[in-house]
């Protein structure tokens, strides 16, 4: 047997995505459009499956292009990039869920993927008919279920409940079950998926535990994550993908810190030079301050807001513009409309300023990204990755109040009351 | 590019346990193969199909009133309306057996068809998660409602038993061919299963035009009339539908208003199993883009 656990030679994996459909200039263009749609609607789903003389097409993407690495036996390997960088689709094409366009992989060993906690589990079994038949489908067979049946049980502390239907269950149990089977799978490689973001942050805390259980067993791992800092705890080595390709792969910190180097540096403005002629898109995106002028620099004490230029070519009925902020691990941390505050779209063509302003003194000590896009018809129609993205200095605020470095991705001000309840004895 | 069939397993894979932990070889390439079934890892994974049969069975009259009844009562249902519309009003040859009986004893094969084909070609849509986040051979989705409806028909089974006593009605010595009519129930239900399953992944329109489509497949079915309304000279053509032969085998064999029509099951068993395998073949050809167009 030779040391290489998984060998991924040239792998390729191309997508068809949706592509925009024509819109009809008048009302006899529409209604035959209407007539005729069975037929595109049928040409495109079909050409959902098929890829002849698709190359020129522009509605293909390549998720993943010509990828090769090694994994030794044993070995813990991380994969990291941003959202849409082929890792997922790399580790669903190895856990077989889908099929490569080209290259090949070769697995030695059993494989187990974890690409979700609880795949299979149904409402309305009981715990116990869930554990088999999730395990079942994660590849066990039903004599290794009978065997680590307690011990699956016991970890994940549910023992009371284990006969009872699972839509009794809290949503803490119920995870806390899905990977209690998933830990005890008995596969030589395993492939996880983000799977660590889920639960609560003791339950976490004991999956990377857990996961570094697994590595020091001598088990091959393929851990696709956001999270930094769990990827360099568990992983001597990471892959990095830009675009579906290998940027890096090396060990990890000099990966990591090479992925961090590469994501956008500090940008307090963004312009769009030329112009998208029939689309409703974005000129311009400036960091400002609450009294609207441009500003340089963000603190945690700042109010601050952004201004977003934005060109309508028509009048859309259904219009959207959407501010998306994300930390540096590209979590979420809040999606804003217009609407929210009752400001409307656009009634007719021109070049509109909107302002938004985040609350005040928002921001914590850390990198924050900004993403805006343009939707028409629930399409979009423009949309900037990472428009703005800056660091927050530290300054005098409730960031710095009490305790010396507070956690949490965003500071708010709540509201306390306390009342006067009874006497004590 | 490699164009080679994809997931050949380079070496021999047992299903013990002490060999699953063996080594295991295993090449992921893309396909072009016409590879139909892999008997090999469909027995691998015999506890999923298992599991999900189970969950099937347990699941369905989960917090319903009536329960297991409903299996009884959905073809009984179906039964005295028939008899009332087409025994009653229309007046409907029933080949001199009460028009209920008549009409029952078609009704088992044919509500177990419906709900097994109804579930299998939703199976998929409605169970995404199990192929777009494990693997286990898809083949085992579809074809779980075909094995799990078998419950409901088994129940529904009873009921002939006390309407056969009820009207004095023996069953002939054709009873004994019955596993085989059973057994070839089942097929038909797969093949069509396989069909509407692997297609309404890409198209959503099987989703909607199931309904009308079982609708005219059981009027065109002997199920409210008897095949011996068919002219002699297309009734081989008929035979190639295949719940035809089965319908009618089920009469001759339960209540005896007709010879075993052989003709019809043969030519039926025929169209059954030509069926089944393209659709394997189409689910199978279908299955490499399931989890990219879903």
């Amino acid at each position: 047997m030779s040391n290489i656990a998984v060998q991924v030679e040239n792998l390729s994996k191309r997508y068809r995505i949706g592509l925009k459909d024509k819109l009809p200039d008048s009302l006899s263009e529409a209604a035959f459009s209407w007539i005729t749609s069975p037929i595109s609607n049928f040409k495109n789903l079909r050409k959902l499956s098929s890829f002849y003389d698709s190359e020129n097409d522009d509605d293909v993407i390549w998720a993943l292009k010509g990828v090769s690495f090694e994994v030794k036996h044993g070995e813990v390997i991380g994969f990291i990039g941003r959202n849409g960088a082929g890792k997922s689709t790399l580790l669903k094409i190895i856990s077989r869920i889908t099929k490569p366009t080209s290259g090949r992989a070769i697995l030695e060993g059993r494989v187990a993927s974890l690409l979700e906690v609880g795949t299979g589990f149904h409402a309305d079994l009981t715990g116990r008919e869930n554990v088999y038949l999730n395990a079942t489908m994660l590849g066990m067979s039903k004599r290794e279920v009978d065997r680590k049946f307690d011990e699956i049980v016991h970890f994940s502390g549910v023992e009371k409940f284990i006969d009872t239907p699972f839509k009794r269950y809290s949503s803490g149990m119920k995870v806390r079950l899905g990977f209690s089977v998933a830990a005890h799978l008995e596969a030589e490689i395993l492939l996880i998926d983000e799977v660590l973001s889920v639960g609560d942050l003791v339950f976490q805390q004991k999956c990377i535990g857990r996961m570094q259980e697994i590595a020091s067993e001598g088990r091959t791992v393929l851990f696709v994550s956001h999270d930094l800092a769990a990827v360099e705890r568990l992983c001597q080595r990471s892959v990095l993908l830009v675009n579906g390709k290998i940027e890096a792969n090396d060990e990890s910190r000099d990966v990591i810190s090479k992925y961090i180097g590469m994501e956008t540096l500090p940008n307090l403005e963004w312009l769009r030079e030329d112009s998208i002629p029939d689309h409703a898109y974005l000129r311009r995106i400036t960091m400002i301050d609450y009294a609207g002028n441009k500003t340089g620099n963000v603190t945690t004490a700042s109010n601050v807001g952004m201004e977003i230029e934005c060109v309508v070519p028509e009048h859309y009925p259904n219009m959207k513009i959407v501010v998306v902020v994300r930390d540096s691990n590209e979590t979420p941390i809040f999606f804003s409309y217009p609407i929210d505050s009752d400001v409307s779209y656009p009634e007719k063509a021109g070049s509109y300023v909107y302002r938004i302003f985040f609350p005040e003194a928002f921001f914590m000590p850390k990198r924050y990204l900004v993403t805006v896009a343009v939707y028409v018809n629930r399409i979009w129609s423009d949309s900037v990755e990472r428009a703005l993205s800056f660091d927050v200095q530290a300054a005098a605020s409730l960031a710095t109040l009490e305790g010396k470095a507070r956690k949490g991705i965003v500071q708010v001000r709540c509201r306390w009351d306390c009342l006067y309840s009874s006497n004590v004895e | 590019m490699k164009t080679t069939p994809a997931m050949r397993k380079l070496s021999s894979v047992a299903d013990s346990d002490e060999q699953r932990k063996g080594t295991m070889r295993m090449l992921i390439e893309p396909s072009k193969g016409w590879q139909i079934l892999n008997i090999q890892e469909l027995r691998r994974y015999k506890a999923v199909f298992y599991f999900l049969v189970l969950r099937d069975i347990t699941v369905l009259y989960k917090q319903t009133v009536l329960g297991y009844a409903w299996a009884v009562l959905r073809p009984l249902l179906s039964m005295v309306i028939f008899s009332v519309i087409f025994g009653r009003l229309a007046k409907m040859p029933s080949d001199g057996i009460p028009y209920p009986v008549f009409s029952y004893v078609a009704l088992l094969p044919w509500t177990y068809f419906s709900s097994a084909l109804t579930a299998a070609s939703t199976s998929l849509l409605s169970d995404t998660k199990l192929f777009t986040k494990v693997y286990f051979p898809r083949l085992i989705i579809p074809l779980t409602p075909v094995v799990a409806k078998l419950v409901d028909f088994g129940i529904s089974f009873v009921i002939l038993g006390g309407m056969m006593l009820w009207y004095h009605i023996a069953p002939t010595r054709n009873l004994i061919f019955l596993p085989f009519l059973i057994a070839d129930m089942i097929l038909i239900a797969a093949a069509a299963g396989l069909w509407m399953a692997a297609s309404s992944i890409q198209y959503r329109d099987i989703k909607h035009a199931s309904p009308f489509i079982i609708q005219l497949l059981m009027y065109a079915a002997p199920v409210v009339w008897p095949a011996s309304l068919v002219p002699e000279r297309f009734r081989l053509l008929y035979g190639l539908y295949p719940m035809a032969g089965i319908i009618e085998g089920f009469r001759s064999a339960l209540i005896g208003t007709n010879p075993m029509p052989w003709d019809l099951i043969l030519v039926g068993t025929i169209s059954a199993l030509a069926l089944f395998f393209t659709g394997a073949l189409y689910f199978h050809r279908k299955e490499d883009i399931f989890a990219d167009v879903v």
